[in-house]
């Protein structure tokens, strides 16, 4: 394509947008809804970003239902489709569950690449393609992206590069051994001894991948799998096949709570010395091939070299509530990497950023908190007639609130006797940021993993929390919820 | 260094093998705060214990200034044992690297390795030695 085809020329722009897999459209769909000038910046030559390779043996882990109670088209139905990109326009709504062949209730990867290049034709989001970025100068309150096309400046810089980068435990040995991502062909294992390192979504994913091949299957790793309060849990049972073998006591499949000291190549295959973390002992194996399954991180370049901090050993980027860099101002994080902001993280619950599902609702509150930051843009209030109804009803089906649990939240301003509709926010920004007498609704989980409906009180900068009863349905509109709801807004039931 | 390695010179775990250590860190997050940031939050429910791997955090009421903490300090041990909510906030004062253990994950801690409940032991008695002392 001739250089003055393609959209996003080197230059000045309030915005750049690095990536095109979902975090990327997203981001990109709502900054131009909100009429925030931008680039889109990609290396890749098409959209889907990570589903153009990953996730290799299954489907997805997150749910898509074609069927459901509620109409394709209608907000409730996003928390029945947690795999389809967002937009105001019916026809650019729920693509995914259109292009599912029903095999299962996860789209597969082809299913998800497919959704996302269709959301990107659909509407017509621009992507210079083929463009990679290279390194980063940060001046203050002016960012420079050099690339391989020549240099963007920019006021805010938002990446979405995802979580993609092979990285692995400092295992002395690992580095001998296959990455998750070397793994295709399951085939290769056929009859073989197989140690992965690593028990969380990635590890449980390639052994029951290669479950119908390998002769033994060892997964080890310190942490212990724990599924006794599942709505906390960062592991899906979807991958859990062989959890359930172990068990069950099935033979050649273990699944071990154990520090791996070191992995020594041997002749024909490796020599792997563990020590028990929930037991006393150790433990040897002889196997025929290693896997790393320790996961991935953002390929950052150059910007922990200007002081960008991470977490997660250093895999991914720590961010502020609203996914800016805690170190760096003006760097943003979208997709996979927003994970890297945990919230209030009450009881351990984490937020769903590290999905689909979870960060298609970062994007929207991250392009809104830019065009407030740097377009003055003033987000439309409009007047909530029936407080009580309204939250109620946020708590019973509002799709971010039941994704993003404990992380988002709905919040209504008082205003002139009445109550206006702030929209989606951040509850760690609700909580800290002071403000009038406002109403939060956030839904969240107890200890023993029940959903709880919660609301935050806001009055004269004072917030006081109170957690509503659960409901078996999850249906918190009926008339004890009204009841105490009004009660506690001091007005009449 | 990683996140085990850090955990390993604190003294709270001085006692621990290092693959015990590693477990204590590969089971549970880390979390980066920004200056300013608030961490815990007097009178919310579900606070996590805190300790802290780099960085400086105070304990405020309102505006006061209760304390300073630094690296190997912990906070929240108060509300994640009684299960009540914290009475007090706790705000990063510089970039603020934390451990956060879950209650639930560390009542299961303490029963697991008394050697760390015996040192978080001492330090509140320390702690409630000098709140008495100071008060008198």
């Amino acid at each position: 394509m001739a250089d003055l085809d393609r959209p996003f020329p080197p230059g000045s722009y309030d915005v750049v947008v690095v990536g095109s897999g979902p975090g990327g459209l997203q981001t990109s769909y709502w900054l131009r809804h909100l009429g925030v000038s931008h680039a889109v910046l990609s290396r890749d030559e098409a959209p889907g970003g990570m589903f153009q390779r990953f996730p290799i043996f299954q489907r997805l882990i997150t749910w898509t239902k074609p069927d459901a109670p509620v109409e394709r088209t209608t907000r409730e139905y996003e928390w029945y489709d947690h795999n389809s990109l967002l937009a105001e326009e019916q026809d650019l709504k729920a693509l995914v569950p259109s292009l599912m062949d029903r095999a299962y209730d996860l789209p597969s990867r082809a299913e998800m690449e497919a959704g996302l290049a269709a959301f990107a034709e659909k509407a017509k989001l621009e992507v210079r393609y083929g463009t990679t970025w290279e390194s980063t100068h940060h001046d203050g309150d002016r960012i420079t992206l050099v690339t391989d096309a020549g240099a963007y400046r920019c006021r805010a810089v938002v990446f979405a590069l995802g979580v993609t980068e092979p990285w692995r435990a400092s295992v002395p040995g690992l580095e001998h051994a296959a990455h998750y991502v070397d793994t295709w062909s399951p085939e290769r294992y056929a009859g073989r001894s197989v140690f992965i390192v690593g028990k969380r979504n990635s590890g449980f994913e390639v052994a029951q991948g290669i479950l119908p091949w390998a002769r033994s299957i060892i997964l080890g790793s310190p942490r212990p799998v724990q599924t006794d309060a599942l709505a906390l849990s960062a592991l899906r049972i979807r991958y859990l096949h062989p959890y359930d073998e172990y068990a069950r006591g099935g033979p050649g499949t273990y699944v071990l709570d154990v520090t791996i000291s070191r992995i020594d190549p041997t002749a024909d295959g490796f020599h792997v010395v563990t020590h028990g973390t929930v037991w006393d002992g150790r433990l040897e194996f002889d196997v025929d091939d290693v896997i790393a399954a320790t996961g991935f991180r953002t390929p950052l370049r150059d910007l922990p070299a200007l002081g960008l901090v991470t977490v997660n050993d250093g895999r991914v980027p720590a961010l502020t509530p609203f996914w800016e860099s805690v170190t760096l101002p003006g760097v943003y994080f979208a997709g996979n990497a927003s994970q890297g902001a945990k919230g209030l993280g009450k009881r351990g619950a984490g937020a769903s950023s590290s999905s689909v599902n979870g960060f298609r609702y970062n994007a929207l509150v991250l392009a809104r908190h830019l065009a407030e930051r740097l377009n003055g843009h003033t987000r439309p209030r409009r007047p909530v007639d029936d407080v009580v109804t309204f939250l109620l009803r946020e708590l019973s089906s509002a799709p971010e609130l039941w994704v993003q649990k404990g992380y988002l939240c709905r919040v209504v301003t008082a205003e002139d006797g009445g109550y206006l509709d702030d929209e989606v926010e951040p509850l760690a920004h609700f909580l800290d940021s002071g403000g009038p007498d406002a109403l939060a609704a956030s839904v969240e989980v107890n200890e023993s993993g029940t959903i709880v409906p919660t609301l935050y009180v806001r009055r004269h900068g004072e917030i006081a929390e109170h957690q509503l009863e659960p409901h078996p349905l999850h249906d918190y509109e009926g008339e004890p919820y009204r009841r105490q709801l009004a009660s506690l807004l001091g007005l009449q039931g | 260094m990683d996140i085990a390695e850090s955990l390993g010179r604190l003294a709270l775990f001085a006692d621990l093998s290092p693959s015990q250590v590693e477990a204590i860190a590969h089971s549970n997050e880390e979390d980066v705060f920004a200056e300013g940031e608030r961490v815990l939050r007097r009178g919310l429910s579900g606070g996590n214990f805190y300790v802290i791997l780099d960085g400086e955090a105070a304990v405020r009421v309102g505006d006061a200034e209760l304390s300073r903490l630094g690296r190997g300090d912990y906070f929240g041990e108060i509300s994640a044992l009684t299960n009540d909510p914290p009475s007090a906030d706790v705000v990063a004062i510089t970039v603020l690297r934390c451990l956060v253990i879950p209650a639930s994950r560390l009542e299961q801690l303490l029963l697991e390795r008394p050697q760390v409940m015996l040192r978080l032991l001492r330090m509140e008695a320390r702690r409630l030695q000098s709140a008495v002392e100071w008060r008198t």
